[in-house]
């Protein structure tokens, strides 16, 4: 049964089982391997995407479920790694094995949103759903409130692009590390 | 990467590059690799005298490529690594990008003779050997610009990826160099840096991995698309060693998508359109399952066979003084028996690989830790010689040690020549948790004599559990029935006691044991350090001082152990219902030693802050470290406070994170990070900040409550 939505801004159509979950079509229909499978019971948040803005568990989403919907995955958050959620996480360096930061720039992405400028525990509160088995979480932290200053634009950007800049210091985290 | 770089024939190698990148390749003989190729030719190749075994490419765009042999699994190897090759080669580290190597008996680790990644070993196997690598290609690039300019190449330098002339002005980029630079003989001795003159090497560079794991590209073996690739998932008997009875496929065949439903080796495969459908198939199966003899196995049997063995005397792995004599004369006896369960290493990627499986070749792509095991397994399936089957190495989502097995690998190969496609399996987090190689579960009897002034005169620890090494390298690899990362973190105690005994019962029993990040001082650093805080008590002495005495012969115990009693403010006042606890652990040569702050409410035990102080030799890369300390912190806690696996009837009874839960962001505590200076050779961090963790949480819960707490995880009746 076709299903029609809108992916990533584009109109999409998939015709697949109306029980199958939203991630598995990304993945395996779509080849859009950027939303990644973790646990299949919304338990991790590695799946996480916006449906209509909301940070959705797509593994336990049936894609028939997201007919009519506006679905945005990891790969539609911005074309050039420029939302400021991707651009804290640049600066701050924030993903060891990575294989978990999809969910978390997504859910992190619908919280700043809604919420501009999170306190910590609004910030706990989001991201206790998304499990980083590398322990990110400080930086996770950290991160959240650099791309709610980069969002409100008042901040000067340390690094867009971690790898671009001429300086020395985009090349190094700020804080050397270490204490 | 390229197949085609696996021959390593030299001519090849310069003329296909990297991927089929255009550009030239400047290849490298590493020193030091020549005795670990000549005794480790496993498919009977003759070695070849004229083989590489690293490259540093360098593009007419100025692009360098530095080919790395790890695994990246979150321990920020690719970003070390490259560091050390820049470090020499004086290039733009912005133009730095990575390829992973395939895999080759040139690639062979030392350590463990065979291509793979663990111990913490990376940094330290590759500090000279990458170094000399970007040397090397430094070299040749100036012996290249020198001939063009026809000036002497000591009047040349290089700097920020170009050679410079400086007396006429004139600058070359290595780009421009890089193909005369390829006809330069290489220099047979490059004199290395004097650590005075680095300018990567201690800075804290950011990940090279960081923008493709922000935007959804860093491909994981998940990840692989092969045209016309099927998914597969397979059920597997839930009681380990059990077996295919019989079974009936015709519902999941009925399902729409289900492709084709057989036995493997390990279970039943059910391969489809997509993984989804794959996954619906598996639970339409009716599988009968002989569940072998293992079906009555459990945590009680198990742990009864532990304390059954301690009862005798164990191998022997460490033996000085007399210690029946002193514990007879002592003036107190302390015993005790701690013990820790199994845990599965839940990396966040379940298991998972694509293989294709040809008549001539085999081609796998995995998140793999061990790239020689997944070639033989993939060789072997194939029936074909070993160097006919190429090893792609993904990222990694998450290792932790399980990803050194091929168990995943097997599956994919078996399923890929079935179905003579390539084919993609995929484990269900349900899979992962109950067939994984498990940290095994341990058991000790350990006692000390104190002497009148309270210090111990003897020590004490007789450890049962299942051998690592007996799962993963077979009976023949345990000699005389001692296996070292059994005993490890234990067995080396670095405390100044004369009398000790260390002895092991090897328990053989059917849960599938392997290397859990940090090994055997997982499981051992909790007990000796808990163990140590109860001598203190006993001794009526502060658990800082009572150990600091007691290492007055060790000086990197010694620094970590006074830089984090004094960046942790140990025995400084605190918030009331706050409490502190400390311990100290070696682990893979790196020192570490951790000051927590806890309180207890009705939720169970608070972290509030860690203090890390750590000496890793020389420093690599200080953000990357603290990177590795905090998330060996994390790793930790959640040993300490969150689940275990646990057996009945010859199964695990986790299942998914519901059952088996991971530490999340709000339980997670502040850390800081110290870093003793150290000019030694640097050693890893993987893994050595996780086993200071459990002990200093339950010394610090003993100091809130006066209950010593002797097993993990902690659990809320240990509380009150």
């Amino acid at each position: 049964m076709a299903t029609h939505f809108i992916l990533n801004g584009r109109p999409k159509t998939v015709d697949v089982d109306p029980n199958m979950p939203l991630l598995w079509v990304l993945r395996d229909t779509l080849n859009m391997t950027g939303t990644k499978f973790g646990c299949g019971m919304a338990l991790c948040g590695a799946c996480t995407v916006h449906i209509d803005g909301e940070a959705t568990r797509s593994c336990i989403t049936p894609i028939s479920s997201v007919s009519g919907k506006k679905v945005t995955t990891i790969e539609g958050l911005s074309a050039t790694d420029s939302h400021p959620v991707q651009r804290a996480w640049i600066e701050v360096d924030v993903p060891q094995c990575g294989y978990c930061q999809s969910g978390q720039i997504m859910t992190a992405s619908a919280l700043l949103a809604k919420t501009p400028r999170p306190t910590d525990a609004e910030i706990t509160d989001a991201m206790a759903g998304n499990i980083c088995r590398c322990g990110t979480y400080d930086r996770i932290r950290k991160a959240i409130h650099r791309a709610a200053e980069l969002q409100a634009g008042g901040a000067k950007s340390a690094n867009a692009d971690g790898r671009s800049e001429l300086v020395a210091s985009a090349m190094m985290v700020s804080n050397g590390g270490a204490e | 990467m390229s197949a085609q770089t696996n021959g390593l024939d030299r001519r090849n190698f310069l003329k296909t590059g990297i991927a089929g990148a255009a550009g030239l390749v400047i290849g490298f003989y590493l020193p030091g690799r020549r005795e670990v190729l000549a005794a480790s030719r496993l498919d009977g190749s003759p070695a070849t005298p004229d083989v590489l075994n690293a490259f540093i490419q360098v593009a007419p765009d100025d692009n360098i490529t530095i080919l790395i042999a790890k695994s990246e699994m979150g321990q920020g190897v690719v970003t070390s690594l490259s560091m050390l090759a820049a470090e020499e080669l004086e290039c733009d580290w912005r133009k730095v990008r990575i390829e992973f190597a395939p895999a080759a008996v040139v690639y062979f680790d030392p350590a463990f003779h065979m291509q793979g990644t663990g111990g913490s070993q990376s940094v330290n196997s590759a500090w000279k050997p990458m170094r000399e690598a970007g040397a090397t290609a430094r070299v040749m690039l100036i012996t290249a610009a020198a001939q063009k300019w026809g000036v002497d190449p000591s009047e040349c330098h290089a700097e920020d990826g170009a050679v410079i002339h400086a007396a006429t002005k004139r600058r070359a980029s290595y780009g421009s160099l890089a193909e005369a630079a390829a006809k330069v003989a290489p220099p047979q001795n490059v004199a290395l840096k004097d650590p005075s003159q680095f300018k990567v090497v201690g800075k804290p560079f950011k990940r090279l991995d960081t923008p493709i794991k922000t935007n959804g590209k860093a491909g994981f073996g998940i990840d692989v698309r092969q045209p016309g690739m099927v998914h597969a998932s397979v059920e597997h008997c839930p009681v380990f060693g059990g077996k295919v009875a019989s079974f009936d496929a015709t519902k999941a065949k009925a399902i729409p998508g289900v492709k084709d439903v057989f036995q493997i080796s390990d279970g039943i495969a059910v391969v489809a359109d997509n993984t989804w459908t794959a996954f619906q198939g598996r639970k339409a199966l009716d599988v009968q399952w002989d569940e072998g003899p293992n079906a009555s196995a459990s945590n009680e049997t198990i742990f009864k066979s532990f304390a059954d063995a301690c009862e005798t005397p164990g191998v022997v792995s460490r033996k000085e003084g007399d210690t029946h004599s002193a514990l007879g004369s002592a003036s107190q006896k302390i015993e005790a028996v701690y013990q820790a369960p199994y845990q599965a290493h839940a990396t966040m990627e379940p298991m998972n690989c694509t293989a294709y499986i040809q008549a001539d070749r085999a081609d796998v792509w995995a998140p793999t830790q061990f790239q020689t095991p997944s070639q033989m397994t993939a060789a072997k399936i194939a029936g074909i010689a070993q160097d006919k089957a190429f090893v792609h190495t993904t990222y990694l989502g998450g290792g932790f040690g399980r990803r050194g097995w091929s168990d995943f690998v097997t599956e994919a190969c078996e399923i890929s020549k079935h179905m003579n496609a390539p084919a993609q399996v995929t484990w269900k987090r349900e899979d992962d948790t109950q067939h994984d190689y498990y940290r095994p579960a341990s058991y000790v009897k350990i006692a000390a004599a104190l002497g009148p002034d309270g210090m111990p005169t003897a020590f004490t620890a007789r450890v049962a559990c299942d051998s690592i090494s007996r799962w993963f390298f077979g009976p023949d690899a345990v000699k005389n029935g001692m296996d070292s990362s059994s005993v490890e973190g234990i067995s080396d105690t670095p405390y100044d006691i004369p009398n000790i005994l260390v002895d092991y019962h090897m328990v053989e029993g059917p849960i599938p044991m392997g290397f859990w990040r940090s090994v055997g001082a997982s499981q051992n650093g909790f007990f000796l350090e808990s163990f140590m805080d109860e001598l203190a008590a006993a001794a009526k002495k502060d658990p800082y001082e009572y150990r600091k005495a007691l290492l007055s012969k060790k000086p990197r115990h010694l620094g970590v152990l006074n830089l984090a009693a004094e960046k942790g403010e140990w025995g400084k006042p605190l918030p009331k219902g706050h409490y502190r606890g400390i311990a100290v652990l070696e682990a893979f040569s790196t020192y570490v030693a951790e000051v927590v702050e806890i309180s207890l409410d009705k939720d169970g035990v608070k972290v509030h802050h860690v203090t890390v102080a750590l000496d890793c030799g020389r420093v690599v890369n200080p953000n990357i470290i603290r990177q590795q300390a905090v998330s060996a912190v994390v790793f930790g806690l959640t040993q300490t406070l969150k689940g275990e696996i646990t057996i009945d009837k010859g199964r695990v009874q986790q299942a998914n994170f519901d059952t088996y839960d991971m530490l999340r962001m709000n339980e997670m505590p502040t850390v800081d990070v110290y870093i003793v200076p150290s000019d030694e050779t640097p050693t890893g961090m993987g893994e050595p900040a996780v086993p200071p963790l459990a002990p200093a949480i339950c010394n610090a819960i003993f100091a809130a409550t006066g209950k010593r707490i002797r097993h993990m995880p902690v659990k809320p009746e240990d509380l009150t």
